[in-house]
């Protein structure tokens, strides 16, 4: 069943290359809806529904979408904070470094409870919002030195060597003046940059980001968002960016899959996908976004009523309810599958 | 009385809006608000005057701590406890606000100026059906004496921000962001202000939501022919729905002009770091500059031009002396080193 939707071809494909560091396919999350404590929940929200990609080494994903499509549910699921109901995540960490990396595949299923550890050298995850992600009560070197701790990495003194160094690379100098302070001294643009060192410490190979920038003021996101682009390149670190903004993900990310409701319906390298949108919901999302340019004139969004929740969806297109362009064919057919348009150009869409 | 009582302008035919001698709404002149802390007094706002005319809207941009909101919450006489305005005047029609008693001010509020707060969308009462918080709010400002009549209103209102009036007997959870935030847009509009604050009504929503309501906004203010004040950091939002923009930086406006102008030729260095370290989705990819160093304390702001410190242009003078205002047209800017002097000989300047 999962193979009807195209899984296999974008699987073998939709990275051409080189080895994927990350290849998801047909990854499926739902979340019970209980009405009664004690019955079996009747209903499910497909939070993510058959979601298949790959990331190569060193790219940058961008995962792009209104609230509630389950970008983050990906996120999640990606770095093992959710078990999936079903579908395959694979890593492919780079071999002979330090951390542990074979070059051989490892099935995320397979991880168990006492290999998380070794698996959270490799995958870490940045979150939302810098004033809730971190201890109040800590200082800014306890917060950064707990993953080496836990990791058992180095004495202490190498712990606070590395501490001041991965500060000065988040460019919180000199880092001696940040080492003892508390969250609630800093910004939010520091708190964020605090948050990044927590994550890259290890050296991690795989980073997902959870909207880093998105609850941070118009200058401080775009030292964030230099910075971990910068970080990005120096340390080779895949990125998997979840965002609602598309123009931040034009920035971000070297492509851009576009998820509603659970599903990704359009996948493509970000210029392309900016360019040459296929899928009527990437039209409506582009044409939102407000320009920062007063004598430019958007189209108005072609998209009807309002987002719905993935409660039992029925089997047909995701967004056949809200699409301008849906035909009776939509209507009585599964939900179209992935197909590759162009080089690198994959579409969920019968009609586009 | 002054006012019309009942709908009657609601009904009023569409005049365009005829911007450039529009009837004076609101005149701010050199407005200074403080603050009392522990750590000493905040200068929050400091002098700062601007004009908006009859169905004219203005921008606020600039980061958080800018003084934004406290100049709007300062026209709603809403000001917290450990506040003190320390000069200047708001003039709303001929009256002055500042001087107006609480009892006085509690009848200027809502009926002639009416605000959209931050997350507003959050501020209706979870056990009161929709509806009956707007009537509450005409019944109490005395708009409609009859209940019959004020369903009416309350039904023409949601008709006017997009909500089926049948959803006037639902509660708030039965609503989506969206329907809650047009709800409280309604209530805003309920007693047919002569100014509306918006301040960042849209952030919490997502794009395809607040385009809609963007439009909607914008389309009640000319055809009710408000003012309206739009309080914003997304400068694209602020670029497509106000006539004038106003940038504020260390609670000064530093620039202000018309939308189109501010944008294609900013004055203020300010002004211009700020565009271009704001990404966008439309047009070409162009380099995203950030813009090093935080807002200054506002206990001790810098001496001279507060921006001086993280300007590339200042010089002895702007540590010294705050700028005085280059003016090209009707468009000036708080600077020494007005940017585009050379595409523009007729910049003229005042002492200020």
């Amino acid at each position: 069943m999962l193979a009807d939707s195209g899984t296999a071809s974008i699987d073998g494909r939709l990275d051409g290359n080189g080895e994927a560091l990350v290849a998801v396919a047909g990854l499926t999350k739902r979340f019970p809806v209980t009405k009664n404590l004690f019955r079996q929940p009747s209903s499910f929200i497909h939070a993510v529904d058959d979601v298949s990609f790959r990331l190569a080494p060193g790219k940058s994903l961008g995962l792009v979408g209104e609230s509630g499509c389950g970008k983050t549910t990906v996120g999640k699921l990606l770095v093992k904070l959710l078990e999936p109901t079903s579908g395959e995540i694979r890593f492919r960490f780079p071999a002979g470094d330090a951390h542990g990396g074979s070059g051989e595949p490892v099935d995320a299923a397979a991880i168990r409870w006492g290999q998380l550890r070794a698996f959270r050298r490799q995958a870490q995850m940045i979150f939302q919002d810098p004033y809730e992600s971190m201890n109040p009560r800590r200082t800014i070197y306890d917060t950064i030195a707990e993953p080496l701790a836990v990791q058992g990495i180095g004495s202490l003194m190498d712990r606070v060597d590395r501490v001041t160094e991965i500060l000065t690379q988040v460019g919180l100098t000199p880092a001696s003046s940040f080492l003892f302070r508390h969250p609630h001294e800093l910004s939010g643009g520091q708190r964020q940059r605090v948050a990044i060192a927590r994550a890259l410490v290890i050296g991690p190979s795989f980073v997902v980001a959870d909207e880093p920038t998105s609850m941070l003021d118009v200058s401080s996101r775009t030292g964030i968002m230099l910075l971990m682009q910068e970080l990005a390149a120096r340390l080779g670190i895949a990125y998997l960016y979840i965002t609602h903004d598309l123009a931040v993900a034009r920035y971000m990310c070297h492509r851009i899959a576009v998820m509603y409701l659970g599903k990704i319906i359009e996948l493509a390298e970000t210029e392309e996908l900016l360019r040459n949108p296929l899928h009527p919901y990437t039209r409506a999302l582009l044409s939102a976004v407000p320009v920062p340019d007063p004598t430019y004139r958007r189209d108005r969004p072609d998209i009807r009523g309002d987002l719905t929740l993935p409660i039992d969806p029925p089997a047909r297109c995701r967004f056949y309810d809200r699409c301008p362009i849906g035909t009776d064919f939509c209507r009585d057919n599964p939900h179209p599958p992935m197909e590759e348009r162009a080089a690198g150009h994959w579409v969920a869409c019968y009609e586009a | 009385m002054r006012r019309q009582i009942g709908g009657a302008r609601l009904f009023r035919p569409n005049p365009l809006t005829i911007k450039a001698n529009a009837e004076l709404v609101l005149e701010v002149i050199d407005l200074s608000v403080r603050y009392q802390t522990r750590q000493g007094e905040v200068q929050a706002v400091e002098g700062v005057s601007f004009e908006l005319g009859q169905g004219q809207s203005l921008g606020l941009v600039g980061e958080s701590g800018c003084g934004k909101t406290s100049v709007a919450n300062s026209l709603m006489g809403l000001l917290p406890e450990n506040a003190r305005l320390a000069g200047g005047q708001i003039r709303l029609g001929g009256t002055d606000l500042l001087r107006l008693s609480d009892e006085e001010m509690r009848r200027y509020r809502w009926r002639r100026i009416a605000m959209v707060f931050q997350a507003a969308m959050n501020s209706l009462d979870p056990v009161h059906r929709v509806g009956q918080q707007v009537i509450e709010a005409i019944e109490a400002h005395g708009m409609e004496t009859t209940l019959s009549d004020a369903r009416e209103r309350v039904a023409r209102l949601f008709r006017m921000v997009g909500l089926d009036p049948q959803l006037m007997d639902r509660y708030p959870h039965e609503f989506s962001g969206g329907m809650r935030q047009r709800a409280v847009i309604a209530m805003a509009l309920s007693c047919d202000p002569d100014l509306i604050i918006a301040d960042e009504p849209t952030t919490a929503l997502d794009v395809i939501v607040q385009d809609r309501i963007l439009r909607e906004l914008k389309l009640v203010q000319q055809e009710l022919r408000m003012g309206m004040i739009y309080i914003s950091h997304d400068i694209g939002v602020v670029a497509e729905v106000t006539d004038r923009i106003g940038v504020m930086y260390a609670g000064r406006l530093v620039e202000l002009g018309d939308t189109a102008d501010v944008f294609r030729s900013p004055m203020h260095p300010y002004t211009a770091a700020l565009m271009s370290s704001f990404p966008s989705v439309h047009g070409e990819r162009l380099p995203l500059r950030n813009l090093a160093g935080e807002p200054p304390n506002l206990i001790d702001p810098p001496s001279g031009c507060p921006f001086h410190p993280r300007c590339q242009y200042a010089d002895d003078t702007c540590r010294t002396e705050f700028p005085a205002r280059a003016n090209r047209g009707d468009h000036w800017a708080a600077c020494w080193h007005p940017l585009d002097l050379a595409a523009s000989s007729d910049v003229s300047r005042d002492a200020c």
